[in-house]
């Protein structure tokens, strides 16, 4: 194997690694920020990781008349939250898998999860399940145009619709960024982020009453190692969302070698910017109260409506 | 918006300082390190143990920096706390609950109720204390016990 | 012979074989002998699409086959792909048929029970018929013979159509819905037709591509509005989709995969072949029109299959969605044909055709599992259904690939088409060249079009799959549910090995539709360098910094699936145990939520575009009206496209009827004067205009 080639390898290797070990961390970090401003101490930043461990150890179980969906669920929604934390430029815009790193297919990815957990819950069987799937893809079939119209915006200016070109036309001129276009977007953006990540004012991630749920409602059945996987799931799927938000609109610090220095800033610098990002998500979420489920659409289409000014604004402006 | 910050930052922290711990606990909850779900099940209760509980888990008291949750689902628990004297209704669905729940799994009796039935035993409508129905690892004394003594006992299963 | 003049010969004469079969054999060998035929049949035309798509043409001209004109054949990479797909549907509709049709417990005596009226001769026959006449449609090379040629297609699938019509009221109405729309078609197709080849001068295909530049516009657009209002009655464009929910539902399954994924392409087949072959392109209003027009079924399409509880009329939609994505990547090649990029031009019809072959793989696949599901269960209704998991295990498996692919995620093989369609539609402002406004305006909507109808989709497969096949049966016609037999599920193994290959290997479609679009020069020019490259495993664009590989996203996915799934040891075994009821022992399969429950969120998001209709009806006791008898709850959601526009239109057509009746009273003397008239009026007609 040629250096580059082993240097990209173990770039991939760094960052995959950071993101894993990290996402429980962010999940802490956010919960600590909520306590802190609630007046709480908090259970501390390693928590998530301690119920991880601490599920990993106990049974899984299969309720009756279930069957593989609801088995396999869990493992392609880790699997697929993994393969975009393995080909997205967080570290560096030159990672070997960039080629498979197109906006388009990652957003994909992350719907295959959402899918894939939403056949679990209507795989039990239960009210709930159905009801939490139910609204689940209601929310995902909603925020996809969204996504897909910042997206547009955000790959007009570059013509390219691959991350590591994002990124780096991010960079190359920033003037962009604060743009009206590139400023739409990013609202866009973090409105679907908070739609698509469960989080306030579309879901509420710590609610025990089962007729508000979305996220939870699905999960309800899982156990043990399932719930471990599911659990780990979620917060991957925050940290490479706020992570792809972190460097499409915040793009400095990334690497764009593969030499072991930059790579390192760059590391450092992605972590600094997601657990930032994300502690004031959680900041933000002390404000607010969940909407009712029937005026989440309106944020979406709100959000939509962004996504096409963006994109307006990209080619009357240009 | 801006009221509620101010009100956060005026506010600051209400949590008492953290009593030191108590002797080990006997059980230190060795699989569950650090990390116990809790699913609150009333058996019967006056309510008056839900109130403390409440409070344990409230900013002052705040259980939760021991590692404790209150979770939405016995699947998601590690530790069932039970209320009140067990109620014939309530006798087969707390069964249930202990079905429910993945091993390794604790549960505890929260209250003179829920430990030997307190001023109801005997009652037409009861079935018996929570230990009659399921196997009882912790037992919680008081009428209603305080929130001080809910988070000691919960730190026991903790570890923490 | 050359390979094609051999595959051709054995395409027709499988067909002849099977025709034959159907309508001497008996009863116990018909289903196998024709259903074998049937593949053989789609196996020649797939072998002759494949040699096109390889770049081997014919033409053929046999004067004296048609009475007053000449049947001519020419094949070419165009026809080639559509070959593909039609043979491809036809082989395992071909397989599937056999076990289909031969149902053990339907005997011929009881026309009561669903299935029968399959195995009967007409049926039988029109199988091998339909099939070889869809084959012939795409090498039709005049006038003449594409119109025998379609209209002999239009007729064995309206007989296939009612094969049941014994057994159920509606397969008569969806006979009547499918024969009115698709002869108001073929009329709208003819006169297109009859008007470019009258001012062509001649109607062999190669005659009016060659004289259509010198062609007015005015009668270039006329062409051009006729032809695309008959091929988009075919292809099930809104407003004209609403025969498919009715045809594609009630007609045997093998042969809704037919009509579906091949028959309904070969509209596109039309307007690809007549708009911009022979006409050779036109002014961007017409890339306009079908972009909007495909842009609206789109949605539409999608949101009724989302809010549809019978699992064949959510497919059925579902192709009207799928058909409108197709529309709008040809609408937009259109429109930047006509502006000059062609680059982007050849992009985007390389995405369209590519989801063509998709989607007839998805869609054979889909179909094919709900026919064996309504065989085995004897339900289409998705409210009544689940637990099929357990009871059928290959059928589901087959069904979540099917719903996989057809929801267009990763590693599916819609997730390609769709992400190829994506790529041209937002590299449409950063091309090079001047861009227009009109697209700066409509590409914005045309993404926003195609992902609602991307998250939709999505929606609406979790849907048909989860509540379908999943958790407990609702109903014990579901609860005894058993599995096909072999042929059946050979047919579905084959169709979704179509699905696998072109998920993971897309990239082997680059050459074959580089050469497709060297056939439209007018729409992308001598396009030297292909649309769509790359190597093995990774996907290319031409002039456009964009890559994907589908295979590695596969292989990515299978990997990080082992890794999770070995990783962190179980230390403890699963357990079974019953399902959580919060404590509760009633837990009964009445509370799973249902395919109606599930669409109610977004129905409600979208009343105004579907208008549910509820009806609450409450009954109060006699004694008090306090104390409450009975409550019915009825919830419908009706095609509002077709409630509004077509009454008018039969009370129009049949008040038209009645008027015309006066005409008719019986009397000879008045028949013989109304054909004096109009001999007397032609004659003065010839007269003035000699």
């Amino acid at each position: 194997m040629s250096a580059p080639a082993a240097m990209g390898a173990l770039a991939v290797a760094v960052q995959l690694g950071t993101v894993v070990a990290g996402a429980p961390l962010l999940v802490g970090v956010m919960r600590q920020v909520r306590a802190r401003m609630e007046g709480r101490v908090g259970p501390g930043v390693t928590q998530p990781w301690r119920d991880l461990h601490k599920l990993a150890g106990k049974e899984s179980i299969s309720p009756d008349g279930t069957s593989w969906v609801f088995r396999s669920a869990p493992t392609v929604l880790v699997a697929s939250s993994l393969l975009i934390a393995a080909v997205a430029p967080y570290v560096s815009t030159i990672l070997p898998l960039d080629p498979t790193a197109d906006l388009f297919a990652v957003v994909a990815l992350l719907l295959l999860g959402t899918g894939a957990l939403a056949l679990a819950g209507l795989d039990t069987g239960t009210a709930f399940g159905g009801m939490g799937a139910s609204r689940a893809m209601t929310v995902a079939a909603l925020a996809e145009p969204t996504i897909l119209m910042a997206g547009f915006a955000l790959s007009a200016r570059v013509g390219s619709s691959n991350l590591g070109a994002l990124v780096e036309g991010s960079l190359r001129s920033p003037t962009i960024v604060v743009s009206p276009a590139g400023l739409l977007a990013a609202v866009a953006l973090a409105v679907v982020i908070a739609a698509e990540t469960g989080r306030l004012p579309v879901d509420n991630p710590s609610t025990h009453l089962e007729l508000t749920m979305i996220h939870e409602a699905m999960v309800l059945e899982y156990a043990g190692r399932d719930l471990a996987l599911v659990e780990l799931a979620s917060a991957l799927r925050l940290t490479v969302l706020l992570g792809l938000w972190a460097n499409l609109f915040l793009p400095w610090g990334v690497a764009t070698t593969l030499h072991p220095g930059a790579l390192a800033i760059g590391l450092i610098v992605i972590a600094a910017k997601v657990l930032l990002l994300g502690a004031a998500l959680a900041a933000g979420e002390v404000f607010l109260a969940k909407w009712r489920l029937f005026r989440v659409p309106e944020l979406l289409a709100g959000s939509f409506v962004f996504g096409v000014l963006a994109v307006t604004v990209s080619f009357f402006l240009a | 918006m801006v009221s509620l910050l101010g009100k956060i930052l005026r506010t600051g922290r209400v949590a008492e300082p953290a009593p030191s711990r108590a002797a080990p606990a006997p059980d230190q909850a060795g699989p569950l390190g650090g990390s116990v779900q809790v699913r609150h099940v009333d058996a019967g209760s006056c309510n008056g143990c839900e109130l403390e509980l409440v409070a344990a888990f409230s900013p002052v008291y705040d259980a939760e920096r021991y590692g404790v949750r209150l979770v939405a689902s016995p699947r998601h628990a590690d530790a069932l706390v039970v209320t009140g004297p067990v109620t014939r209704n309530m006798a087969d669905p707390l069964r249930k609950t202990y079905e429910a729940t993945p091993a390794p799994k604790r549960v505890v009796a929260l209250g003179d109720c829920a430990c030997d039935c307190g001023v109801f035993a005997g009652a037409y409508g009861v079935e018996g204390a929570v230990g009659d129905v399921v196997p009882v690892d912790v037992e919680i004394r008081g009428c209603p016990p305080p929130p001080e003594v809910i988070v000691a006992a919960l730190r026991g299963l903790t570890g923490r | 012979m050359s390979l094609l003049g051999a595959a051709l010969s054995l395409m027709i004469g499988a067909a002849s074989v099977g025709v034959t079969a159907g309508l001497l054999a008996p009863v116990t060998v018909r289903a196998g002998l024709v259903g074998a035929m049937t593949a053989v049949t789609g196996l020649g035309g797939a072998v002759v699409g494949a040699a096109a798509l390889a770049g081997h043409r014919l033409v053929l001209d046999l004067p004296h086959l048609l009475p007053l004109s000449r049947l001519v054949i020419s094949v070419d990479p165009l026809s080639g792909v559509f070959l593909l797909i039609v043979g491809g549907t036809a082989i395992a509709a071909g397989v599937y048929a056999v076990g289909y049709s031969s149902h053990p417990d339907h005997g011929p005596g009881d026309p009561t029970e669903p299935g029968h009226g399959v195995a009967s001769r007409t049926s039988q026959a029109a199988l091998p018929a339909f099939v070889a006449a869809m084959l012939l449609v795409p090498i039709a090379a005049n006038v003449t013979t594409f119109l025998v040629f379609w209209e002999l297609m239009a007729l064995a699938s309206l007989v296939l159509v009612l094969a049941e019509h014994r057994a159920r009221a509606e397969v008569r109405e969806a006979g009547i819905w499918y024969a009115a729309m698709t002869h108001a078609g073929l009329v709208v197709i003819l006169l297109g037709l009859v008007v470019f080849a009258g001012a062509a001068g001649g109607e062999s295909f190669a005659a009016m591509r060659l004289a259509a530049p010198e062609l007015s516009p005015a009668t270039r657009s006329i062409v051009f509005c006729l032809t695309f209002a008959g091929f988009a009655s075919k292809a099930g464009v809104v407003p004209l989709h609403v025969w498919l929910p009715r045809a594609h539902p009630e007609a045997p399954s093998h042969v809704s995969a037919l009509m579906s994924s091949a028959m309904v392409t070969l509209g596109l087949y039309g307007i690809l072949r007549v708009a911009f072959d022979l006409l050779g392109g036109g002014p961007s209003w017409w890339g306009v029109l079908m972009l909007v027009v495909g842009a609206l079924s789109a949605v539409y399409g999608v949101l009724q299959a989302f809010v549809a509880t019978d699992l064949k009329r959510l497919l059925a939609y579902s192709t009207t969605e799928n058909v409108g994505l197709m529309l709008v990547g040809v609408g937009a090649a259109g429109l930047f044909g006509a502006d000059g990029n062609r680059t982007l031009a050849g992009l985007l019809l390389a995405a369209a055709l590519l989801h063509a072959v998709n989607h007839a793989a998805f869609k054979t696949l889909l179909f094919l599992v709900a026919g064996s599901v309504l065989r085995s269960t004897g339900l289409r209704d998705l409210d009544r259904m689940g637990g099929l998991v357990a009871r059928m295990p290959l059928t589901t498996a087959l069904a979540a690939v099917g719903a996989l692919c057809a929801a267009a995620l990763p590693p599916g093989n819609g997730f390609v088409s769709e992400w190829l369609l994506l790529q041209g539609l937002t590299h449409s402002l950063s091309a090079q060249g001047s861009v227009h406004v009109l697209t700066a305006v409509l590409m914005p909507l045309a993404v926003g079009v195609v992902a609602l109808t991307a998250g939709l989709g999505v929606a609406t497969f979790v849907k048909a799959f989860g509540v379908g096949f999943l958790a407990r049966a609702r109903s014990p016609e579901a609860g005894h549910a058993v599995e096909s037999p072999r042929t059946m599920t050979a047919g579905m193994v084959f169709a979704a090995a179509g699905c696998a290959a072109l998920a993971v290997a897309p990239t082997l479609a680059a050459g074959p539709l580089t050469r497709i679009i060297a056939t439209l020069p007018s729409l992308t020019g001598r396009a030297e360098s292909p649309p769509v490259g790359g190597d093995a495993i990774t996907l290319r664009l031409a002039g456009i910094q964009g890559s994907m590989s589908p295979a590695l996203i596969a292989l990515g996915l299978a990997v990080a699936a082992a890794v999770v799934a070995i990783a962190p040891r179980h230390r403890r075994a699963r357990r079974p145990a019953p399902i959580w009821g919060c404590g509760g022992n009633r837990l009964n399969p009445r509370m799973e939520y249902t395919a109606t429950s599930f669409a109610e969120p977004l129905t409600r998001v979208f009343d105004d575009v579907l208008h549910p209709e509820e009806d609450v009806d409450v009954t109060h006791h006699r004694e008090s009206r306090y104390l409450i008898e009975s409550v019915q709850f009825r919830h419908r959601v009706d095609d509002r496209i077709e409630a509004r526009l077509y009454p008018p239109l039969i009370a129009a057509v049949s008040g038209w009827g009645r008027y015309a009746r006066r005409a008719q009273n019986g009397s000879v003397h008045r028949y013989l004067g109304y054909g004096f008239v109009g001999l007397l009026l032609v004659l003065v007609v010839v007269g003035v205009s000699a």
